[in-house]
Formats: C-alpha cells, structure tokens, sequence
C-alpha cells in the first residue's frame, strides 16, 4: 500500500478513477457543468501549486494567465479565424512568454515584495483586457466561438466533462513526474533555503523562472478550457479576487500537494453551490467554513489527513 | 490511500445529497428563477432587482396566483459575475426545473446564460442595458431595459429641437460609458449631429480639467455629452462649470438618482438627461398614462424596503409583470407556450414605458420611453 501511495502513478490514477466514478455518480448535467468547474480551476491550482508549494513562490497576479489563456480562444479565433485549439496553444505560449520575460526581475523579490509585484502584474493584465474594448469586448466580455473537432460541435456538459477531467489527469500527471524528477528537487531545496541550494549548486534563477513559466501555462490552459466550456469570457476571469481565489484554493486544499489542489479547487467550487439555500448567510458560512478548515487542519486538508491517518497506524 | 479515496468519494456524495435535500418542493407551483448580481460590484442593480421580484411575487400569490397556482421564486447571487450565472442558469434549469426566467443584472452575466435558455427553450427576461441581448434577436430572449442606443437617440432629439449641430463627447472608460459611447458614434450621423471632440477618463480619475479643457477649445462647440456612470459624471460636471463651458451639458440615463445631484451640488443646474418617467413619478401629469403604473410601483417598493425607488428595480417588475401577463394568456406553464405569448405582449404599460413586441423585436419599446428631464432647483423637472 505504502509502495503503491508513493508510485508517480498513484495519484493521477486517483484522479483518473475519481472522474470515472464520479460521471456515474452525478445525476444531470448541472452537476457535470460544477464538476468540470471543479476539475479546471483543479488544473490552475496545480499550476499554482508547483510554485507555491514546492518552490515557496507566492503569485498575487496568475488570474492574469488565466484571463490571458480565455482571451485567446475567445479572440484569435474570432480576429484570425484560428482554430480554437491552435489558439488555445497560442494562449499558453504566450503566457509562457510572458512569464518568462517578467520572472526573472520579479522573482528576484522575495516575501511581500514578490506577492505585490506579482499582485501589480496580475491587475495590469486584467486593466488591458477591460480597457481594449475594440479587441475584447471591454467589460460586457465576449462570446467564444464553438469548437469544432474533426466536424463535430464540441458541446453540452458531459462533452466537456471528460475533456477537462482528461486534462486534469495529464496535468496532474506531468505534475507529479516534474515533482520527482531533478528539477522538483532543486525547486524543494530553494523552498527551503536558497543559500543553502545554491551552496549545493543549484541555479536558483534559473529554477524558480522555469517553475513559473509552466505555472503559467497550467493557468493559461485551465482559463482556455473555462472559455471554451462557457462559450464567454468577461474579465472578471483575470481580475484579482479570483487570483486570491486560486491561492485559497492551494492554502485550503494544501501547499505541495497534487491531490490537496483538487480537493481546495473542489471545495471552493462546490461550497458556494451547496450554501445558496442560506441566502444572505451564504458568504458568511463560506468565511466560517473556510477558518474552520484552516484551524482544523493546519496545512491544508489533504497533507493534514494524510499526516492523521499516518500518525494512526502506528 | 484507500482512505483518502472513500474521504474524497464520500465528501462527493454528500456534497451531492445535500444539494438533492435542497431541491425537493411541492409540484402544484410555478417555478420562475432568477439569477441576479445580488452582491459585488453590480449589486446597486441585483439588490433592488431581487427585492422587486421577492416584493411582486409575493403580492401575486396573496391575490391567488397565476392561473389557480401559486408562484415559486427561485434567486441566485451570481456577484455580476458571468461564470457563476452561467452554473445558476444550468441549476435552474435542470435542477429547480423552471418554466422562465427573469434576471442577470449585467449584460456579461446574460449573454454567458443565453445559450443555456436557448438550448433549454425557457424564455429569458434580461434586466441588462446593452443592445446585444436583443441585436440580433434570439428566439427565447427578451429584456426590459432601454439600451443605450436609445438613450443617445433621445438625447439627439433634444439636440436637433434645439437647433444643435457640432458636440463635443466625453465618456467614461467603465462597461457603461464605453458601451454608449460606442453606441452614440453609430447613430450620431443620422440626426445630422457631427462630433468635435471626443475624450475619455477612467472609472477612478478625479479630475476631468484636461480633457473638458480640449472640449472647450474645439471649434463651434454647441452641447457636450457625458455618457458615463457612478462619480465621475458629477466630477465632470463640476470641472464643466469651474471651466465657465456655457453651452448645455447633456448626462446619461446612467446618473439618473438623486446622489448625482447631491454629488455636483448647484453645477448640476441646467444639466439635462433621459431618463426613466419613475424618477418624475409624482410630476408626471396626471393624465399620463403612466403615471399609475410608476407611482404604484415606486409606492410599494418604498413601503416595503423603506429604500428610494431605483429605475433597476423597476426593470425586474416591468420583466415579472410581461412574464405573469404572458403565463395568465398563454393559461399553461408550458416554457414554449410562454415564450410566444410574452413575444405577442401589446400595449403593456411598465415603468420603462409601454412595451410592443414582435418577432423581430424583443424589447418593445420606443423612444417616448424616455423623459428628458433637467435639473431645476436640485430637483428632476420635465422638459416636454
């Protein structure tokens, strides 16, 4: 069982048999749309996740990959009639380009430093995709068009739930492999201390830029595939409470933790929908639930059980 | 692990029963769902909007329902937020099994639900402003606000009674001002009106000096127009008088509450705009046909919430109001049934004014729609 646990396969076959069961399990296709929700913001995290919980990175500003990779497909295909999944590709490059250019003066910061600048870069992407309505939409947002594949209209909830559960287990999966390999390590010890991994050697630079790159892209992804299953994009996708959300979504599910980033993806997505029958009470329960959880369990729910069961068996 | 699984697994399940539990009401109703910008930033629209509709449906059924049932209101808070409406929109739909809707506070929010309705073929009652709710029109989408193109439209009007030819225009950058900034340039040409000066300021900007400064200067200035929303047309105004610009300044519908005039205080004086006949209800003469209709509404809505009567709200009532008359006519709950009878509504006095719509119109209203009012006094009065 132990063996099993730590394989790199164990935990995108978690996910993959959770999104199995759960399409057995989900009766309409309301609670498919919630799920596939679930499993996009699920994707973001993880991106997220690689940054902050592994290399001790915080981002104030990825809703602005986020937003970045929904405006893609929702305005290259519409101003260059470009395929939605070419743009989706274009979207994630792009982002990947951004991240790129603007890591390396900011990643240098450290601490609150790095969590305002980050802050400021996601409230700039956010500011140009209102303001260039011409290309945008402006605040209204604008319609996405359907995807096509091979002839067929990509469409309707369960359509799209299995294509974004797909996505979330390859992104889990090239998570956990990137988490194992060299540059997983390198990105651990500079979390831990970057005197100390540099003394051993290791291009700190270097690493966190290449950590913040694919971060980007995970969001940059995760925000194409919300476009393309909404069939609109507003700019609240890229605005700074929803990137506030994605963090809550790694702190609550747990920091360094594939598994923790669905399950805080899952909660912060499904909560709001269970609590509707309080009405004026709603946000308020939500905040309560959300202090429960972190007093409760400390570093996140899914790292927090896991270390409880461990202390049990023995 | 197997552990973490059946906590996962098990968490699902009972996010799943729980949301089943909630869903479970008596059949004998008529379900009509809203989902509104109740909270956050749009909320100065979903918040008089849901107290409308709680306010109206609950007279409606006190007086017997609607065909012998009662109605059963079913709101969702999306924040303004298109995301969270388009999940309230599939909610409603296949989980509460609604016959229509009335609501989405934001243009964003509707056009991110419209598919859904379209698809599900539920008519939809939009309470937002923009021109592409309706433009093209959708087979089971309508809406109840005036669009902006209107509110330019009748503002040119004004301008050509008054022999007004060459305007200057400054818009807010927000959803609102660049919407009907974007809508004033297309049909400004046609009313023979040309524009000298076009300048902008965002949503926070504190000072308008700047651009009304190059306003002042363009050649044969005769009227300037400031489409835009929240603080900044009482800034502009402001800056307009400190400048000495003497030729009349025209304001959106957007301003049209009492805090605009407390706002720019006495350089309010003059300032004209179109607005809902709502805001004039008691000045409004009394052989005008309307002035029942508004005064009942704006009596009734400030009993109940003890808030002053918003034109938003009034929108939410004219949509609740086609949606009963329609459901009475059509004398079934059928959605499809519904949606042909609020398409063939004629003649129906709301507080936007009298609503005609056809198969190619899904709005209905027209120019007389509007009152062009202008601030006397620090108070509304009626240009006509």
């Amino acid at each position: 069982m132990q063996a099993l646990f730590s394989h790199r396969l164990a935990v995108p076959l978690v996910i993959a048999a959770l999104v199995v069961a759960l399409s057995f399990a989900l009766p309409s296709s309301f609670y498919l749309r919630v799920a596939a929700l679930v499993w996009i913001s699920a994707l973001a995290v993880i991106g997220l996740n690689l940054l902050m919980g592994y290399a001790g990175q915080v981002s104030l500003g990825h809703a602005g990959f986020f937003g970045l990779g929904a405006y893609a497909v929702a305005v290259l295909p519409a101003q260059f009639s470009l395929h939605p999944l070419l743009a989706a590709l274009a979207g994630a490059l792009v982002c990947g380009l951004i991240a790129f250019a603007v890591g390396r003066p900011i990643l240098k910061l450290k601490g609150h430093y790095l969590a305002v600048a980050t802050l400021g870069f996601g409230i700039l992407i956010a500011m140009a995709i209102s303001n260039e309505s011409w290309l945008t939409g402006g605040p209204d947002g604008m319609p996405v068009s359907r995807m096509t594949l091979f002839g067929w209209r990509v469409r309707g909830a369960e359509t799209w739930y299995w294509i974004t559960g797909g996505l979330l287990v390859v992104g889990a999966w090239i998570a956990v492999n990137l988490v194992a390999s060299p540059t997983g390590r390198a990105l651990r010890a500079l979390h831990d201390s970057e005197v100390a991994a540099r003394v051993a050697g290791i291009d700190v630079a270097r690493y966190k830029v290449r950590v913040f790159v694919i971060s980007a892209v995970y969001a940059s992804v995760a925000g194409s595939s919300l476009a393309l299953v909404n069939g609109f994009v507003t700019p609240e996708t890229a605005n700074f409470l929803h990137s506030i959300e994605l963090v809550t979504m790694v702190v609550v599910g747990g920091m360094g933790s594939i598994l923790g980033s669905v399950a805080g993806a899952a909660i912060l997505v499904v909560l709001p929908q269970l609590l509707t029958t309080f009405h004026e009470y709603e946000h308020m329960l939500l905040g309560l639930m959300m202090m429960v959880i972190m007093i409760v369990l400390r570093s996140g729910i899914v790292p927090s059980l896991a270390a409880l069961f461990q202390r049990r068996r023995k | 692990m197997t552990n973490l699984k059946t906590c996962l697994g098990g968490a699902a399940l009972l996010a799943g029963a729980a949301m089943f539990a909630g869903t479970a009401t008596a059949a004998d109703t008529i379900k009509i769902g809203a989902s509104l910008a109740v909270t956050g930033p749009a909320s100065f629209l979903g918040d008089p909007e849901a107290k409308t509709l709680e306010l109206y449906v609950d007279k409606i059924n006190k007086d017997g329902g609607v065909n012998g049932k009662q109605l059963e209101l079913i709101v969702y808070d999306d924040g303004g937020n298109a995301n969270n409406a388009r999940t309230f929109a599939t909610r409603l739909v296949e989980d509460d099994g609604i016959v229509a809707m009335v609501g989405g506070s934001t243009t964003g929010a509707t056009m991110a639900m419209v598919p859904v309705f379209e698809d599900a073929g539920i008519p939809f009652i939009s309470l937002a402003g923009a021109v592409v709710i309706i433009d093209p029109v959708k087979e089971f989408t309508f809406k109840t606000p005036h669009t902006d193109r209107m509110a330019c439209e009748k503002i040119f009007t004004d301008m050509k009674a008054r022999g007004i030819a060459k305007i200057g225009m400054i818009s807010g950058t927000g959803g609102f001002g660049k919407s009907m900034r974007g809508q004033c340039l297309d049909v400004v040409g046609s009313y023979g009106i040309e524009v000298v000066a076009d300048e902008t300021y965002g949503p926070k900007d504190s000072d308008m000096t700047p651009q009304l400064t190059n306003i002042k200067s363009a050649e044969g200035l005769q009227a300037v127009i400031n489409p835009g929303f929240g603080q900044g047309p009482a800034i502009v105004t402001r800056n307009y008088r400190q400048l000495g610009i003497e030729v009349p300044l025209y304001q959106s519908h957007g301003v049209a509450s009492k805090s605009f005039i407390d706002l720019a205080g006495d350089a309010a004086e003059g300032v004209r705009l179109p607005a809902s006949a709502l805001l004039v209800a008691e000045k409004l003469p009394d052989s005008d046909p309307q002035k029942a209709v508004v005064l009942g509404y704006k009596t009734a809505y400030e009993e109940a919430t003890g808030q002053p009567v918003s034109t938003f709200g009034g929108h939410a009532y004219d949509g609740l109001m086609i949606l009963v008359e329609a459901m009475k006519r059509a004398g079934s709950e059928d959605p499809a049934a519904i949606r042909d009878e609020i398409e063939k509504t004629s003649g129906f006095m709301g507080t936007a004014g009298v609503v005609n719509m056809s198969a190619d119109d899904h709005l209905g209203l027209d120019l007389s729609a509007f009152r062009m009012l202008e601030i006397k006094d620090g108070d509304w009065a009626l240009v006509e």
